[in-house]
């Protein structure tokens, strides 16, 4: 490995401005991108702090340390500070503008200003939401999905909160179409579709889902607005609403957001296994036209979330159908990337750790969906703790692990220092660890029968109850750990050169950190993302 | 998509007012439609109402008529979704 300080044309050191103004009013992507990673992270650990209060509080049951309104409040928080602050926004925001740019040989994003103002959207959205928390009549308490009546009812603060995601979702769509207009126009010569890495092919499916289905989440909140504000009736059947249409507008957007938030993990994962298999991945083209068929077909399940709303028997089995064909291209990722791993020299650093968790937890999370995607067993699990591990199986163990691999396998590029590894290795154990034993434990209890959304439980529920929040504990630790070694070798670790890990991507062409415009002159492409040989990697 | 196509193509004035006469009379059919019940009708009828108004929007309000066949797809994909997205919730509300 060879040693390069970062250059006076490195991008942390030529915007001739100092301070915070050098980063809020920068239009530079990575900067942008850093601004992304350093909020929603952010964000990511105010929830995880909500969590672990959520933990805390059914170690045992009755009143541990909150009573039922404080526990509905701060699972609400919880959620929406988890999926609107951090898993929507970070991966697109925070490694889709470090990164993509750089794959496909650009100097930066198409709408270096609309990038900028998207964050400054994002960043307004989150005041609005926070505000939302201490002003009014107090955080929100209807749960992540505002579901009508009670959020149309209730006293608590839900209308600046509502606008505060409205804010945020604009910020989602002019990232997608800053995003798709990149991939399309900016693309360095010899970078055909074919040759694109499949992080940038995931976010591009990624962006044409925001770009698409997050007008729909406006349009529902306003709707919310127009009920409690105006009294307008839409969703109360006593003046010919109808409550079942708002669970449809919210899960029109609210499903296809799981693929905003898993997509660009997914991309992730196809462009570590590679790497660290010391193998081109097999199956290119099927993991770049999988991303774009989960994007397709995600977005018609969303009836998945209704079964036991009243919705009609046509739609649950055309619904549950639908459900199952989604499966067909996330298999495909799976297998694809285990037979990349056959026959590889396979190396076990932090990175790929967290990739092969990935693929096991993702399995895990999207197979439990089945039996939820079926509609006669999801009789059974619906509203209870399975669905919550289900959940978190998917998008902690799928997009988390993922967020956690891509920090430690790119974010060495942009500060040109390395994390130690055997710490990592340590805290990556822990998460992985505590992880499965708070999970799992609430999907055995959801199909004990478990109820989610309440704050005590019946005696028998204790021991699991009790061995879940012990995991919990594990899992913070292990965290603790990851970001003590990740961020203290970010500023203070051993200096990382152009490639450390080999890859035969654009952005490891590049010097470490990046300059401002990336590339002292517009590459050319002439061979694959995953071509070692040919991109001269040993 | 042609420089000129985007940047000097003027619609007059008569044009827009009538597209906006017509806008008038749909909204009124669209009350009218409301106010007399007509069945299974009322759906439809609404929603063809609807359809027509927002075509004339984005046709001559929006320059839809005289942009490329670039602009045209990306709307065509928007709506289509969109239609699919209303089209799919039929499934539940016909069938309840």
């Amino acid at each position: 490995m060879t040693t390069v300080q970062p250059t006076p044309t490195s991008f942390w050191n030529d915007t001739g401005k100092t301070g915070i103004t050098s980063w809020i009013f920068s239009t530079d992507h990575k900067r942008i991108g850093l601004l992304y990673f350093y909020s929603t992270f952010g964000f990511f650990l105010v929830g995880v702090l909500l969590g672990l209060l959520l933990r805390f509080e059914l170690m045992t049951p009755g009143h541990t340390i909150m009573g039922p309104a404080t526990y509905n409040a701060t699972f609400t928080v919880h959620g929406v500070v988890m999926i609107f602050l951090f898993i929507i926004p970070g991966m697109p925001g925070a490694f889709g503008n470090l990164v993509m740019p750089i794959q496909i040989g650009a100097r930066d994003v198409a709408f270096p200003r609309l990038n900028l103002f998207s964050w400054w959207l994002y960043a307004i959205g989150a005041v609005i939401v926070l505000t939302s928390l201490f002003t009014g009549g107090g955080p929100p308490d209807t749960g992540w999905t505002f579901y009508v009546p009670f959020s149309a009812r209730t006293g608590t603060n839900v209308s600046l909160a509502v606008f505060g995601v409205f804010i945020i979702g604009f910020s989602s769509i002019l990232t997608g179409i800053n995003f798709v207009t990149t991939i399309h126009r900016l693309r360095a010569e010899g970078m055909t579709w074919g040759r694109l890495p499949l992080f940038v092919w995931s976010i591009y499916a990624t962006a044409w889902v925001q770009v698409l289905a997050t007008p729909i989440l406006g349009i529902t909140l306003v709707l919310i607005m127009a009920e409690r504000i105006l009294g307008a009736g839409l969703f109360d059947p006593t003046r010919g609403g109808d409550p079942v249409m708002y669970q449809h507008l919210f899960w029109i957007y609210s499903h296809p957001a799981v693929y905003i938030m898993i997509l660009p993990a997914m991309g992730v994962i196809s462009d570590v296994i590679p790497v660290f298999a010391r193998k081109p991945v097999f199956g290119y083209k099927m993991i770049a036209f999988s991303s774009l068929a989960i994007a397709a077909a995600g977005s018609l399940v969303w009836g998945h979330h209704m079964f036991t709303s009243g919705m009609s028997d046509t739609a649950i089995l055309v619904f549950s159908f639908l459900t199952f064909v989604v499966a067909i291209p996330s298999a495909i990722k799976v297998f694809n990337w285990v037979a990349t791993l056959y026959k590889g020299s396979i190396s076990l650093e932090a990175p790929m750790l967290f990739a092969l968790s990935f693929i096991l937890l993702f399995s895990i999370g999207g197979l439990t969906g089945l039996i939820q995607g079926a509609a006669a067993t999801d009789i059974h699990v619906h509203d209870t703790h399975f669905v919550v591990g289900h959940f978190h199986y998917v998008m902690f163990g799928g997009a988390g692990f993922a967020f956690f691999s891509a920090m430690h396998y790119w974010l060495p590029k942009f500060y040109g220092r390395k994390y130690a590894e055997k710490p990592a290795i340590i805290a990556w154990a822990l998460m992985f660890t505590g992880f499965n034993i708070l999970y799992f434990s609430m999907m055995v209890l959801g199909l004990k029968g478990m109820p989610r959304r309440y704050y005590t439980y019946l005696p028998e529920f204790a021991p699991l109850n009790l061995v879940s929040t012990i995991g919990s504990w594990i899992l913070a630790v292990g965290l603790v750990i990851m970001l003590v070694n990740l961020f203290r070798g970010l500023f203070r670790g051993e200096p990382v050169g152009q490639n450390p890990w080999g890859g035969a991507t654009l952005e490891w062409s590049i010097p470490t950190p990046p300059p401002t415009e990336n590339f002292d002159r517009e590459p050319v492409v002439t061979h694959g993302p995953y071509d070692f040989t040919k991109a001269g990697v040993p | 998509m042609t420089h000129e196509n985007t940047a000097h193509h003027i619609v007059s004035y008569k044009k827009l007012v009538m597209v906006w006469l017509a806008l008038l009379t749909l909204t009124g059919l669209t009350v009218w439609v409301a106010q007399h019940n007509v069945g299974i009708g009322h759906v439809w009828g609404s929603l063809a109402i609807a359809c027509i108004k927002s075509g004339l929007v984005v046709a001559f309000f929006m320059h839809m008529k005289y942009e490329g066949r670039l602009l045209r797809w990306l709307l065509f994909l928007a709506l289509a979704t969109l239609a699919i997205f209303i089209g799919f919730t039929f499934f539940d509300v016909l069938y309840r």
